[in-house]
This record gives structure tokens, C-alpha cells and sequence, in this order.
């Protein structure tokens, strides 16, 4: 008691000498030189094993964090509880960057940073669970480009998390193997869930509304590693209709208004079991990489393969959705179908040299359309030869047990 | 008699221990001293810094732009050690060595306490100084002193933040940020000068993210291989740690050479290889930090697509400026490259971390690069032949 009371009275000493002990800001954040520098200071001391607790409070940082340790756990009291504001962040590209290996970070919220809010690159073993990346004064293209950022990581598990706002994808899995998304929400953002050039990846129980495209499956050019083997299902997919506020030229600037599911130039993806509704340009989208309006004779690399192949869509809920498409090129379309594009819109590119690209489409009275693409929609029409399935199913995906090993959620 | 010879010998013994820095340049091999002095690397005294036996100075062909900070740069190896030739990556460096980068400003004309100054000036030739024998302080700000040290376990940065009164620095592992003025010819610009954190420090220099080993960056063939002033008069710097026992295996053709950023006579495509080559490939490569974008900008490479020529951006978010392609030939206006290293929004910028104001001059060697590039973007349909 004595010793709290001197202690209490040696910080207040100093902190009346310094004159820069912590300051509240107008939005109410903890402004604490301190603080963050205590953080980082934990970050570069940590070794593998090392649990960081950040109490319950809002704080204003100024610069990015960052964590090279294996084996490091990062944990909050809740991601409404501790919250890091980077409103005021006057250097780093993200939030926190972290290239440790068997990492965590959980309960606790990053907001408005100027870049990306988490990223981890080049790693084995990430875990994001009930983690919030939010840009607080809605969506808006001066907001960070990616929330929850995992890039080259095998074993990725994000989980339970909100992501608010982003500029391009609210939670993006790049360039990865072996992942789970699962129980997020995503709101807000141009892309709300990217799985980009990765490979087995499951995708489910996530809620993906009020993006301009919900969950994307996307394949680009001049990486080390062509996606595939992607699940999406058992998600709610609905009212992706924000305008695409992404910068002109960025992956996703190219997505229609108005997309539930989309897969670009990806191969060997399963879309079932979502409740996918009244997503204004189409339900579900599969298109290659020329309907990006990206590609250049010069600046992708010659083994790149633009075309989605062997694709399935099953199962699925639809309703509602391909009303009032987003992208002007796509309103002839409506057409065709009566008035509203159906609940599967195809832009009809094919590989010359493959027989069958296996697009696939089993879902009760879903209609497929086939913009034919390469005649500039000529003869686009009611594609009534999908009727087809994939001779095997992908496996359930699997990650080290310790990693899903939760210790519980922080009230 | 003889008892107070051993008191003042003992007297002069505890001053040593715990008052004086050592004279001489003093590794070591595992802790991370609190102040800079215990490396035994300077000498400051009478307005000027010094260095100690045994350390080389250095310069680039073309450095890293860091807010127009002047650098002054040395190398230190124990007796009996030397680094040994590599083509393209650093050397091979011994244990024991030492290499220092002091970051500093021109203070001023009239400014009587520069080191309490966060005025500064834009270096000008009559403010350039060599560093071979120290810098003259009497105008100068000291911010910090970087040091690079090889140990047994490897490479270890640590940032020392120079002292208010200039004695000293100290040890600042999560970094700093200065606020300075900067007067670029009667325009002043107020910013923050961001000292990294040591693992900011590893951002940069861990190139190869498989390893995640910090090596030296600057200390290359093709950075090195240049005339500069120091022991032997103003020779090739490779040829002077030859001369000096610092490094060995330098063939006797074929070392390569960065060209200088400035020189005019250089043409331009060179300069701006050998800009990009310093001020991003420690990322941009193909093993670096952001070997995930598939733009590399490392001197070796020669594949115009790796180099940005009308290749998507894969990740640059809004960093993309409402542009289309990294590099866009004759158009700078429409590429993404000049955009980024002309912005200072961290959420855009490029480099990420090191810099806080736009490298004018820099941003304009890019620029003017671009504008000689031959060629055109033409977008791929895929309706047309090529397709496929």
C-alpha cells in the first residue's frame, strides 16, 4: 500500500516535472509518449513464449508497431476495450507490421491507420481472432488500403474479427497456403474478404455485406504462385452494394458495384451452402483477367493463366441481386434475362486450349449467364451447359491443433 | 608516499571506469551499451567529432534519401580481420566489425548552440564535408548515429540519439522523432524526423525474408566503387580497404558500379537504376520485404516488366494515385512510381519508413526517367489475337 502510494507519487512527481505525462484527446485517446513506446519496447524485448497484455483503454499512437519475435502472443481485453487509434499516426505503412513466426494477436482493435492496419508477411503460423480493424469515419478512399493482411504465410487463421472500412479489401489473405476465414464480419470496405494467388483456403460463417463486392477468390499477374482450392461456403453474402470507392488502378477498383462472390482468373473453387441475396450486379461472378481491364500485352508475365477453371456453384440460397448492375457495360445484359442478370454472371473467356474449363453450376433454379466476353458481349446468352460437378470434392482444410486452440473470448 | 600513489592511482582507475569512454574503438560482443561513448568510436572535443584509429570513411555513389540529412558513414575492423568480396550482395564482414552512419543537419549561419537547433539548412557544396577527419561541429545539428555491428550471431543494428548537448548519444531502440525546420532556400518545411526502432532498422536491412538477417546495405561493389579522399590520398575506395588489410578477393575487372545520381553526364537511365537501386531494392527485390509486389528495383535487374514497365499494381491500395501501372513509358503523370516517392502520406508513401518530406530532386530524376522510356501500355482484351 505504501509502496503504490510512493509510486503513485514518484509518477505524479515526474510527470509534473516532465510535463508530458499522458494527455486525453478530444476523442477521447489516451495521447501517451509512454505508452507506445513502453509497447514497442515490449515488442522488440519479447521472446518465443511471450504473452503482451494491453489493458483495457483508447490509445492515440503516432507511428507503426512492429514484432519480428517467433512465437509471440499479443492480446487485448476485448475489441471494443483496448483500442490503438492511429487517427494521428505520422509514420509507418500500417498499423503494426509483424514477420514472427507462430503468432497471435487477439481481442483488441486497430483504428485509423493510414495504411494497412495489420499485416504479416513472409511467416508460418498466423492467428487474428476477435480482432477489429475499423476506419471510424465510414467508407472513404483516403482510408488505409487492407485491414487484416496476412501476405506469404502457410497456416492462417483469422477468425471472429470486424473489419470496417477499407479502402481495398477488409480482410486480404495473400500469396498464403493453407488458411481458414471463419466467423468474421466484414462491412464497408470495396472488397470485404480477398483471397488473392493463395491456395487451400476455407472461407465460412462470415458476414460479408455493405461492400462493393463481398467475398473475392482473385488470381493476379507477375507473382511467384497462381491461387487455387478455395471453399467458400455456409457465409452470408448479402447487400454488397456500396459504390467502389477503391483508387483507381488497385486490384479491386475494377469490381462492380453490387457483387456477391466473385472469382477472377482462379481455378478450383467451391461456392456452396451461402445465403447469397440482393447483390445489385449478380449473386456470384466468375470472369477472367480480361474483364479486369488490367491486363497489358507487356506487363504480365507469360506463365500467367488469366481464366477461372473448374469452378463450382452449389447449393447455394439466392435471391433477390443483378437488378441494377454496377457497371454500366453490364446493363445490356439484363436483357437476356428478363430484366435483371441472373444469379450467376460468367464473362465467357476460355482457355483455347482446354476443352472443358469446368465452370459449374448445380443450384436448383440458378440461371447462368455467358456474357461471351471475347465477342464483346455478342452473343451473350443463358448458358444451359453448366450442369456439371467436379469428380472429386476439396478436403475440409486442417491447421496445427495449437493454433485453433482458443482461450476464450474477453468480455 | 607510496599509499597516496595508490590512492590516486585507484582514484584515476574508478574515473576510468565509470567516467571516461574508452579511447579507443571498443566492440562489443553482446551487450548493447546505453551510450555511444562505450564504443570508444569519437572523439568530441573542441567543436569537432572525431574518429578513432582504424576507421575508414566512406561514400556512396548515390545514397538513400533521408530529409535531406547529411550522413557521414565509417567502417571499423579488429587487426587481423578483413571482409571478403562479394559481386552484388554486402561483403563478407568479420566479427568485430563496426560500421557507423552519423545522421546530422546544417545549422544556421549565426546560430551560436547548433546542437539545440531545430533549424536546419539544405546542405549546400559549401556545407559538404568529407568526414575523413571528423566533422566540423561549430554549424552542425547532430541528430543520430547508427551503428551496424557484427557479431558472432550475426549482424545487430542499434540507433543512438545524439545528446542535447552533444557529448553523447544514447541508445534509442523504439526510435525517435525530432521535429526540425528545414530551410530549402528561403522555403521551410516543418517535419518530423523519424528515428526507426530497431526493427525498422531490420525492415530495411534483413533483404532476404527467409533468413530475416540484417546486412549492411550500402556496403556493396557497385555503392563502392568510387574515387574518394581518406589514407592513400583520393583513390578508389575498394582499392584503399585493399591497401588497408579491410578486404579482400576484389577481382581485377568486371567489379560493378552504380553510376552517381547527380552526375549529368551519366545518362539518365543509369542514374535513376542507381536511385531506385538504394532507395528501394533493399525491399524491392526478389527476396526483400516486398518481393510481394513483383516490382524489383535491384541493380541486377534487367526485365523491364520486374521493373515496373505497364505491369498492375498488386497490393498498392490507394498508393495507386488513380494510375494505372507502375510504370507507364513517356508518362510519368500516369505511373505509380513517381507518385509514391513524391508522397508523404505513410499510408502512400514510398519508402515506407525513413522519410518525412519529398526528395524533389529525386522525385524529378524518376520522373524524367520515365519520360525517355519508349513504348505503350496497350491493354489486352482478350479478343484480339494475342490472346491466350
Amino acid at each position: 500500500m505504501t509502496k503504490g502510494i510512493a509510486l503513485f507519487g514518484c509518477a505524479a512527481m515526474l510527470a509534473l516535472v516532465s510535463g508530458c505525462g499522458p494527455k486525453v484527446d478530444q476523442q477521447g485517446f489516451t495521447v501517451d509518449p509512454d505508452f507506445e513506446k513502453n509497447l514497442q519496447q515490449k515488442l522488440l524485448d519479447a521472446k518465443p513464449g511471450s504473452v503482451i497484455d494491453i489493458p483495457a483503454g483508447k490509445y492515440a499512437l503516432s507511428r507503426s508497431l512492429s514484432l519480428t519475435v517467433d512465437g509471440v502472443t499479443v492480446r487485448g481485453a476485448g475489441m471494443g476495450k483496448t483500442i490503438l487509434s492511429f487517427a494521428k499516426q505520422s509514420s509507418g505503412a500500417e498499423g503494426m507490421l509483424v514477420t514472427g513466426n507462430d503468432f497471435t494477436i487477439e481481442d483488441l482493435a486497430f483504428e485509423d491507420t493510414k495504411g494497412d492496419a495489420l499485416k504479416v508477411n513472409g511467416v508460418k503460423n498466423t492467428v487474428i481472432r476477435r480482432v477489429r480493424a475499423e476506419w471510424t469515419g465510414g467508407s472513404k478512399t483516403s482510408n488505409g488500403a487492407y485491414g487484416l493482411y496476412p501476405v506469404q504465410v502457410t497456416n492462417v487463421l483469422i477468425e471472429g474479427s470486424v473489419v470496417k472500412g477499407a479502402s481495398d479489401a477488409g480482410i486480404y489473405v495473400g500469396q498464403s497456403n493453407n488458411i481458414i476465414v471463419r466467423d468474421n464480419r466484414a462491412e464497408g470496405n470495396v472488397a470485404g474478404i480477398e483471397i488473392e494467388n493463395s491456395n487451400n483456403a476455407d472461407v465460412y460463417g462470415n458476414i460479408a455485406t455493405g461492400n462493393a463486392g463481398g467475398i473475392l477468390v482473385f488470381n493476379m499477374p507477375n507473382l511467384p504462385v497462381p491461387g487455387s482450392k478455395t471453399r467458400v461456403f455456409k457465409n452470408q453474402v448479402f447487400a454488397n452494394n456500396h459504390a467502389n470507392f477503391g483508387a483507381k488502378g488497385s486490384a479491386v477498383s475494377s469490381v462492380p458495384a453490387g457483387s456477391g462472390v466473385i472469382v477472377n482468373s482462379n481455378d478450383q473453387v467451391e461456392i456452396f451452402d451461402n445465403d447469397i441475396k440482393d447483390n445489385k450486379t449478380a449473386n456470384v461472378l466468375i470472369s477472367s483477367y480480361y474483364s479486369t481491364g488490367f491486363d497489358t500485352k507487356k506487363g504480365i508475365a507469360a506463365a500467367y493463366d488469366p481464366y477461372p477453371e473448374n469452378i463450382y456453384v452449389t447449393g447455394n440460397r439466392f435471391s433477390g441481386g443483378g437488378e441494377d448492375p454496377g457497371n454500366p457495360t453490364l446493363v445490356p445484359l439484363k436483357a437476356v434475362n428478363g430484366g435483371r442478370l441472373p444469379d450467376v454472371l460468367w464473362d465467357g473467356f476460355t482457355n483455347p486450349k482446354i476443352k472443358d474449363p469446368g465452370i459449374c453450376v448445380q443450384n436448383g433454379a440458378a440461371k447462368t449467364l455467358n456474357a461471351d466476353g471475347p465477342s464483346k458481349f455478342a452473343g451473350a446468352r443463358i448458358d444451359t451447359g453448366r450442369n456439371c460437378a467436379p469428380a472429386t470434392r476439396l478436403p475440409a482444410i486442417v491447421l496445427p491443433d495449437a493454433m485453433t486452440k482458443d482461450s476464450g473470448a474477453k468480455s | 608516499m607510496i599509499v597516496r600513489l595508490i590512492a590516486s592511482l585507484c582514484a584515476a582507475l574508478l574515473l576510468a571506469a565509470c567516467g571516461h569512454a574508452p579511447r579507443v574503438v571498443t566492440f562489443h560482443a553482446e551487450d548493447n551499451p546505453e551510450k555511444l561513448s562505450a564504443w570508444g568510436l569519437f572523439t568530441v572535443a573542441d567543436g569537432r567529432i572525431a574518429p578513432h584509429e582504424g576507421m575508414v570513411t566512406y561514400e556512396l555513389q548515390t545514397p538513400l534519401f533521408s530529409d535531406y540529412a547529411q550522413k557521414w558513414r565509417t567502417i571499423w575492423m579488429p587487426k587481423g580481420v578483413h571482409a571478403a568480396y562479394r559481386p552484388n550482395t554486402a561483403f563478407d564482414f568479420p566479427v568485430g566489425t563496426i560500421v557507423t552512419k552519423t545522421f546530422y543537419y546544417t545549422a544556421p549561419a549565426g546560430v551560436t548552440d547548433p546542437q539545440t537547433s531545430n533549424d536546419v539548412v539544405k546542405m549546400t557544396p559549401a556545407t559538404y564535408q568529407t568526414g575523413v577527419s571528423g566533422l566540423d561541429l561549430r554549424h552542425v545539428r547532430l541528430i543520430e548515429t547508427r551503428l551496424l555491428v557484427r557479431r558472432a550471431s550475426g549482424w545487430v543494428a542499434l540507433p543512438y540519439v545524439w545528446d542535447t548537448d552533444g557529448r553523447d548519444a544514447t541508445l534509442a531502440r523504439t526510435g525517435a522523432d525530432i521535429a526540425l525546420t528545414l530551410d530549402e532556400g528561403g522555403k521551410k518545411v516543418s517535419f518530423d524526423y523519424s528515428v526507426p526502432n530497431q526493427n525498422q532498422c531490420a525492415g530495411c536491412h534483413a533483404q532476404d525474408f527467409r533468413t530475416r538477417a540484417i546486412e549492411p546495405i550500402g556496403l556493396k561493389a557497385r555503392n563502392l566503387n568510387r574515387d574518394f579522399p581518406g589514407e592513400g590520398g583520393e583513390i578508389n575506395q575498394l582499392k584503399r580497404l585493399v591497401a588497408m588489410g579491410y578486404l579482400t578477393g576484389v577481382p581485377a575487372s568486371g567489379v560493378p558500379r552504380n553510376a552517381n545520381w547527380q552526375d549529368a553526364k551519366i545518362n539518365i537511365v543509369d542514374r535513376a537504376r542507381a536511385y531506385l537501386d538504394i532507395n528501394c531494392s533493399h525491399c524491392h527485390n526478389p527476396t526483400g520485404a516486398a518481393r510481394t509486389s513483383g516490382l524489383w528495383l535491384d541493380a541486377p535487374t534487367v526485365d523491364p516488366r520486374l521493373l515496373g514497365m505497364c505491369k498492375p499494381p498488386v497490393a498498392a491500395g490507394r498508393g495507386t494515385g488513380d494510375r494505372p501501372f507502375d510504370v507507364v513509358p513517356g508518362h510519368p503523370e500516369r505511373s505509380i512510381l513517381p507518385y509514391r516517392l513524391a508522397s508523404t502520406d505513410p499510408g502512400v508513401m514510398m519508402p515506407e519508413v525513413g522519410r518525412d518530406i519529398e526528395h524533389v530532386e529525386g522525385v524529378k530524376l524518376i520522373y524524367d526517367y520515365i519520360l525517355t522510356l519508349k513504348g505503350a501500355c496497350t491493354e489486352d482484351d482478350g479478343t484480339g489475337p494475342a490472346a491466350g
